[in-house]
């Protein structure tokens, strides 16, 4: 059985402790959660959450059912094969001295980063992208010395140029 | 956008207090006396529970109330009372506990209940909303600690959350595939005071069982059927839950299709008729494992491929393309991959199933199953000429026959549950009651207690090892308190027996910690006023049980029977259900 990262974004109620709910869920099934971000949605009331997922279609599928379970679940879409757009946000603080300063603003300007902070021995920059553009800009940083990394977790959405309108929003029948 | 979506406010049984109930509606009261409504409008006529400092204002309302609470001598106890009541009529079984060890004590019988899908509402008192989260006295996060073994579970932060939250609770526990809902309010929740009104509307928007079956795919599932040489039933208890035996026993009957069960499948489809091939898995018969396996085409109604009923998963049914209908959409596709998902209603799907179906025949089919029986002979009860000690399984045997269907009969784990599924021939639905999914030692009794207080006229047993039963005897007072006439059959041999028995086939015999002293029974029995005899030869077997039957109010029969015996046929766990042992393969027994 071959296994792949899948992106699953879910539709929840927002109730104190769904997240605790969903990762329980999470733990209690053996699914391995690579990535999980929550957030408020354009409905009040309703959190969108997405997850990144490495598993087999049967694992994910068993996900997928096992979430719709859970009573604050509205709607769980998985976009692995749906033309989407996807943005992780990092924050690197790395070591930065007069010496390396100029190289590490060239690379982030490359990478569409940001500086948002700079002390005379380190830096603090911003990058956005798809995880792997993260991880490859994570690996240029790494000989200047990278002292603390926050990523925020991936988050998707579908493209409506190529077609793509999954809605995920409540179901019509719910409306 | 809105999310409403409106659900059926329930009428079972409320019209009895119909005038009561719209006295209330609008009247200002305390949260304790919102809770015992909404009881009320919920048709609740038993509570079980054991009071404590956070619940002691709803303990204060309850006098008040039309329902009956039963005082039970440990909550763990309340929760299989209210789970055997659940599982004996179908309606949701309620039970109260305080907080903090009041609460912790009813996770084993709410585990209990997520596992079998039995009904349940629990209501937990925590402490004052301004201790909750500093480790007040008695205060544990029963939230955190119920999230995996419930449905759903709750927390009530306001008053006025209470009444739409146990609308919820009721709601969730009993529609679906019905599981236990526990919902937790902080003591001074009971005491503050609100207007009281009902809803008759509420919003889960997350919530949509599916009842009735996608078309398509039951056309699919008849096209299987109607080109099926060999075509099998497997009926689990979603049968039961969605009352649906008549509608299987006409598919059956009229497409001569042989029914195998699993285990809380027994009942649902009559034990009795020619068409019934008893149990399946590792303690089932022979004939029907070897059917499952020889099988085309197998429609799983209303079960969940549980590891003790399919065994090694690779070579269970591994001719057959599988129909799988169940209520929960997860279930299909979990342990075994479904040719044809009919996610639904049993009661829907079988019906629109048989509309599907014009009559069969299989009689070749059910003629080899024959033939199979005849070579691996079930329900075989040892000679009792030739054994001197008492048969378990003889007792059981007597027991099915000089009980009639009305009887219900509970079980706790073990040995002597195994045999009652094997010997006890169960035709009805809801009559027989035991731990399946969780095989909670200490069931036994309590269930059999929750059953009597649904049906006081209906003829009820407790058969419990002598282990199960050292785990719940504390509810012979219950038992006396309340005058519950269950009669209590004790099979007792001295050991942890179904352990004992792994010990001499798998580990070499090695019996640590599996035998087990009690108390003298009979001794026990008259410090709780419960009339006791005790059996040790096969010649007193069918006396006892008439004068068990003929006895008023509750007995206890302490049957002392044959220390090593073993359940056969068997299944070793990881291995196919066709790999049975007969006996113990060391020659030994």
């Amino acid at each position: 059985m071959t296994t792949k990262y899948h992106t699953l974004v879910c539709l929840v109620e927002d109730q104190p402790g769904v997240l605790n709910r969903v990762m329980s869920l999470f733990r209690r099934r053996m699914f391995n959660a690579e990535s999980v971000t929550v957030g408020h949605s354009e409905q009040s009331g309703l959190s969108r959450m997405t997850f990144v997922v490495n598993g087999d279609d049967e694992t994910v599928e068993q996900v997928t059912k096992q979430l719709y379970k859970l009573l604050e679940v509205i709607k769980v879409t998985d976009l692995t094969e749906e033309p989407h757009v996807r943005r992780e946000l990092a924050l690197v603080k790395l070591n930065a001295s007069a010496a390396n300063r100029a190289e590490i603003m060239q690379l982030t300007q490359i990478y569409n980063g940001k500086v948002l902070d700079v002390s005379p021995t380190q830096m603090v920059v911003e990058i956005a992208g798809p995880a792997d553009k993260i991880d490859a800009f994570l690996g240029l940083m790494q000989p200047s010395g990278i002292r603390e990394i926050s990523r925020t977790g991936t988050v998707v959405m579908t493209r409506p140029s190529a077609g793509a309108d999954t809605p995920i929003r409540l179901r019509e029948d719910v409306a | 956008m809105t999310i409403t979506r409106e659900l059926e406010t329930p009428t079972t049984a409320t019209s009895r207090h119909a005038d009561l109930i719209a006295s209330w509606q609008g009247t200002r009261t305390r949260g304790a006396d919102i809770v015992c409504r909404s009881l009320v409008e919920e048709g609740v006529e038993t509570v079980f529970g054991y009071p404590g400092g956070a619940v002691i204002p709803l303990y204060d309302a309850v006098p008040r109330y039309p329902f009956h609470h039963v005082l039970v001598r440990h909550e763990q106890m309340a929760a299989h009372m209210a789970d055997g009541y659940a599982r004996a009529t179908g309606k949701v079984g309620v039970c109260f506990a305080t907080s903090g060890p009041g609460a912790t004590n009813l996770v084993t019988g709410i585990a209990t209940a997520m596992m079998d899908s039995s009904p349940l509402v629990a209501i937990t008192g925590n402490v004052v909303r301004y201790l909750i989260g500093k480790d007040g006295f008695q205060e544990t996060d029963i939230i955190g600690v119920t999230l995996p073994i419930t449905k759903h579970n709750f927390f009530c932060n306001t008053i006025e959350e209470i009444a739409p939250t146990l609308k919820k609770a009721f709601h969730l526990a009993r529609t679906g595939r019905p599981g236990p809902v526990l919902v937790d309010i902080p003591k001074d929740c009971f005491t503050e005071e609100a207007e009281y009104r009902y809803p008759q509307v509420i919003s889960m928007p997350g919530y949509k069982p599916t009842i009735t079956p996608n078309h398509r795919q039951i056309r699919n599932a008849a096209r299987l059927i109607r080109e099926a040489h060999k075509p099998l039933i497997i009926a689990g208890q979603g049968v039961i839950l969605a009352n649906a035996t008549e509608e299987l026993r006409r598919l059956a009957e009229s497409t001569h299709i042989p029914v195998v069960n699993t285990w809380l499948g027994l009942g649902s489809f009559p034990g009795n008729h020619p068409l019934a091939m008893g149990m399946l898995g590792m303690h089932g018969f022979a004939h029907t494992n070897r059917a499952v396996n020889r099988c085309d085409v197998l429609i799983a109604v209303g079960m969940r491929f549980d590891d003790r009923a399919t065994g090694r998963i690779a070579s269970f049914a591994r001719n057959a393309k599988v129909i799988h209908m169940d209520i929960d959409p997860a279930e299909i596709g979990k342990n075994v991959r479904a040719d044809v998902p009919v996610v639904g209603d049993a009661k829907a799907s079988l019906r629109m199933l048989a509309n599907e179906l014009e009559p069969m025949r299989h009689d070749e089919w059910v003629a080899e199953i024959a033939a199979m029986a005849a070579t691996y002979p079930c329900r075989v009860v040892p000679d009792v000429e030739s054994s001197p000690a008492l048969s378990a399984q003889y007792v059981l045997d007597r027991l099915s026959h000089l009980t009639d269907d009305e009887a219900v009969i509970a079980t706790d784990v073990g040995q002597h549950q195994m045999w009652t599924a094997q010997y006890y021939v169960f035709n009805r639905p809801r009559q027989n009651i035991t731990s399946g999914g969780l095989g909670t030692m200490g069931f036994g009794l309590p269930a059999a207690m929750g059953v009597q207080m649904a049906k006081p006229e209906a003829e009820v047993w407790a058969i419990c090892g002598d282990g199960g039963f050292q785990m719940s005897l504390h509810e012979l007072a219950t038992i006396q308190q309340e005058g519950l006439p269950v009669k209590i059959a004790i099979i007792n041999n001295g050991y942890l027996g179904m352990v004992r028995q792994w010990q001499d086939l798998f580990h070499q015999r090695n019996r640590s910690s599996t035998p087990i002293t009690g108390p003298d029974l009979l001794l026990l029995a008259a410090a709780y006023g419960v009339p006791a005899r005790r059996i040790t030869t096969h010649t007193e077997v069918d006396e006892v049980i008439r004068w068990a039957q003929a006895t008023p109010g509750p007995v206890l029969i302490d049957f002392q029977t044959e220390r090593d015996a073993n359940v056969y046929p068997m299944v070793e766990a990881g291995k196919g259900n066709d790999d049975m042992l007969f006996s113990d393969p060391t020659g030994e027994k």
